[in-house]
């Protein structure tokens, strides 16, 4: 895509009208070309409700010059009289069939009926029965299933809480003045690029009994804290949720450090000046910047902590005695390893109530902010 | 206002302490796989080794049979390179019908899109299993490229649809005039115009094709064609504390995933960044 030449525009400076005819001719994203012919207009002098679609500027005494502004981003472009042909054919219609059936075939036609199954006691070869709720009854009355759900709620919770606490304050910490905060951001972000069962590998080894991380309370005089840390009932889950915590926290880093480049340093600057702390510039200037992003963090978080499945199998497939099963982990041993088809298509019923019922609560949760705001 | 002061030289060095000791586990990473079978299980996990010793890497290698590690490394490559290549070929041309002819069907067909990418893909996967193996498809890598083309694709479609309305009509509009066909417009005009967007994809699928454990499990699971993950998953389950082979593996798996970031850790960081937000 051509670049746009997004010029540092200011209110005030009055250079800058001149600049907009040859703004006018590069091809820049429809959005783009409005906001900057208007902040030039606005840069000369002309107010809000005078940005209109054609106008005359006055730059200096002496010289005027009529342009034209593009119309509101968002619509389409103006829609050609009806009956008349576009001016080139785009592509061929049918380049969209092959995504269009894929499309529908993975995702809508295999959705669907997976949730015809779920309401079936299908083992996969044979006949089948319409078993109406029964499977559904079955998970509910399961304390190891049940168990599941509450572990599969516990590490989407944990990892989100923990991820967004500690990539925001990494964020903070490198965002501005630090020389070295791109080797940084590159370094952190390194573990999300990596395999998660490769990465449950490592943090395998460091949970041994005689791994690392008890060799390292020994060495700190805690031997009683020592503990067969991926064989323990109440610790397991916790060693699971530390390893996806070290490795998503960049992730949530890198959406927090765009959301905070989007928060002028003058308006850091001006807040300082007026007096308010570190915490009330946080609190007054820096959160209501980056709520957007706190939004995309927590949503992507929740629904990719309630998805958590390799690592569990790497450190430990389950056990002990169910301790880290999630719907994941049980969906994947009802219908493949016990060839449950029907069942298993209940607990990713379940699976996916959850996943819908959060985004779509926190897709709610966050316009009625906006609402609020605006 | 804000200037580098002491202080900030102070937060410098803390927040790079922090960061080493977050990175201690790839430390410990390397430093095992190195050591010999003894060294490995009577050293300190963070001890370097005494001289670097290939072994481990040298067995995982040279493995045989149907977890053969280089084996599983070819048909990762061939798996995720397949995907990536149907990926931008059929998203690329889908959304641009979708982005340039605005008719009924074509905005009809967006928010197909945009919903399968939302729509949580668990509750598909015993159907898609069911359905692939009944065709033949389970086992096999034309099977996997196609299931991932499938799952993948509406993230495909999507972020070459707001590329694509972000570019002015002019180009393929000149091309036509000049006397190409719609077809060569956009291969050779249009298409590649859209590098960026191509790079976005290619990364996106690239990672999660390549770092998949969840559905190669399923659909590759007992079959001769295993994928690097899985391979791995079997290899490490056979071998009982060896940690500086299965840690050969681990390194192994990394390793092209880390030198595409360090070559294009910008491109990495942007894409996930922004292709996620969708």
């Amino acid at each position: 895509m051509p670049q746009s030449r997004i010029l540092p525009l200011r209110r005030g400076s009055l250079e800058a009208a001149p600049l907009i005819t040859g703004i006018a001719k590069t091809n820049v994203c429809f959005r783009h070309k409005r906001v900057i012919v208007a902040m030039a207009l606005h840069a000369a002098g002309a107010h809000d409700d005078e940005v209109r679609e054609q106008m005359t500027v006055t730059i200096d005494p002496t010289t005027t010059r009529t342009l034209t502004v593009p119309s509101k981003p968002g619509r389409r472009p103006p829609a050609r009289p009806p009956g008349r042909k576009p001016l080139i054919s785009y592509g061929h219609w049918w380049w969209a069939l092959p995504a269009i059936v894929l499309v529908i075939g993975v995702h809508y036609a295999a959705t669907l009926t997976g949730g015809f199954f779920a309401f079936t006691n299908w083992t996969g070869l044979g006949d089948w029965e319409f078993i109406g709720l029964d499977n559904f009854v079955r998970i509910f009355r399961d304390p190891l299933l049940l168990g599941a759900v509450w572990n599969t709620l516990f590490l989407a919770f944990g990892s989100v809480i923990l991820t967004n606490v500690l990539g925001l304050l990494y964020a903070l910490a490198i965002n501005r003045m630090l020389k070295t905060r791109y080797i940084l951001r590159t370094l952190l972000f390194m573990p999300v690029v990596l395999s998660p069962l490769a990465v449950a590998y490592v943090w395998k080894f460091i949970f041994q009994y005689d791994g690392p991380l008890n060799g390292f309370l020994g060495a700190i005089g805690l031997e009683e804290l020592q503990k067969v840390w991926l064989a323990d009932p109440t610790w397991s889950i916790w060693a699971i949720l530390i390893t996806v915590v070290w490795q998503q926290t960049g992730f949530v880093m890198v959406i927090y450090l765009a959301g905070l480049a989007s928060v002028p340093i003058e308006v850091e600057e001006a807040a300082a000046l007026d007096g308010a702390g570190i915490w009330g510039r946080f609190r007054h200037v820096i959160v209501p910047a980056i709520r957007p992003s706190i939004a995309i963090a927590t949503t992507l978080g929740i629904i990719q902590g309630l998805r958590i499945f390799d690592q569990i199998l790497a450190l430990t497939g389950g056990g002990p005695a169910g301790a880290t099963e999630t719907l994941a982990t049980q969906v994947y041993k009802q219908a493949f390893s016990l060839g449950q088809f029907g069942f298993g298509s209940a607990l990713a019923l379940v699976l996916t109530v959850i996943i819908l019922g959060f985004a779509i609560f926190q897709q709610y949760i966050t316009r009625d902010r906006e609402v609020g705001k605006g | 206002m804000f200037r580098y002061t002491k202080a900030t030289a102070v937060r410098e060095a803390l927040v790079w302490l922090v960061t080493l000791i977050g990175l201690l586990p790839l430390y410990i990473l390397v430093v095992t796989a190195f050591k010999t079978d003894q060294e490995a299980l009577t050293t300190s996990a963070i001890a370097p080794p005494t001289s670097l010793d290939f072994g481990a890497f040298i067995e995982v290698l040279t493995t045989t049979g149907r977890n053969s590690i280089p084996m599983s490394i070819l048909n990762s490559v061939i798996i995720t390179a397949g995907s990536i290549f149907g990926l931008v070929l059929l998203g690329s041309v889908a959304a641009y019908v979708i982005a340039r002819r605005t008719r009924r069907w074509t905005n009809a067909t967006y928010y197909l899109v945009l919903i399968a990418i939302i729509l949580p893909a668990q509750l598909g996967t015993v159907p898609l299993y069911i359905g692939a193996r009944s065709v033949g498809l389970t086992g096999n890598a034309i099977g996997m490229i196609l299931l991932w083309i499938g799952i993948l694709l509406p993230l495909s479609v999507f972020l070459y649809a707001s590329f694509f309305r972000g570019l002015t009509t002019e180009y393929e509009e000149a091309a036509v005039i000049d006397g190409a066909s719609p077809t060569q417009a956009f291969f050779r005009v249009v298409l590649p115009l859209m590098s960026p967007a191509t790079g976005t994809v290619a990364i996106l699928a690239g990672l999660i094709v390549w770092n998949d454990f969840f559905n190669s499990l399923i659909f590759l699971g007992g079959s001769t064609t295993q994928t690097l993950p899985v391979a791995m998953y079997t290899y490490v389950g056979g071998l009982v504390s060896a940690w500086n082979k299965i840690f050969a593996v681990v390194i192994i798996s990394m390793i092209p995933i880390l030198l595409f970031y360090m070559f294009a850790q910008k491109r990495f960081i942007q894409g996930f960044a922004g292709g996620l937000k969708g």
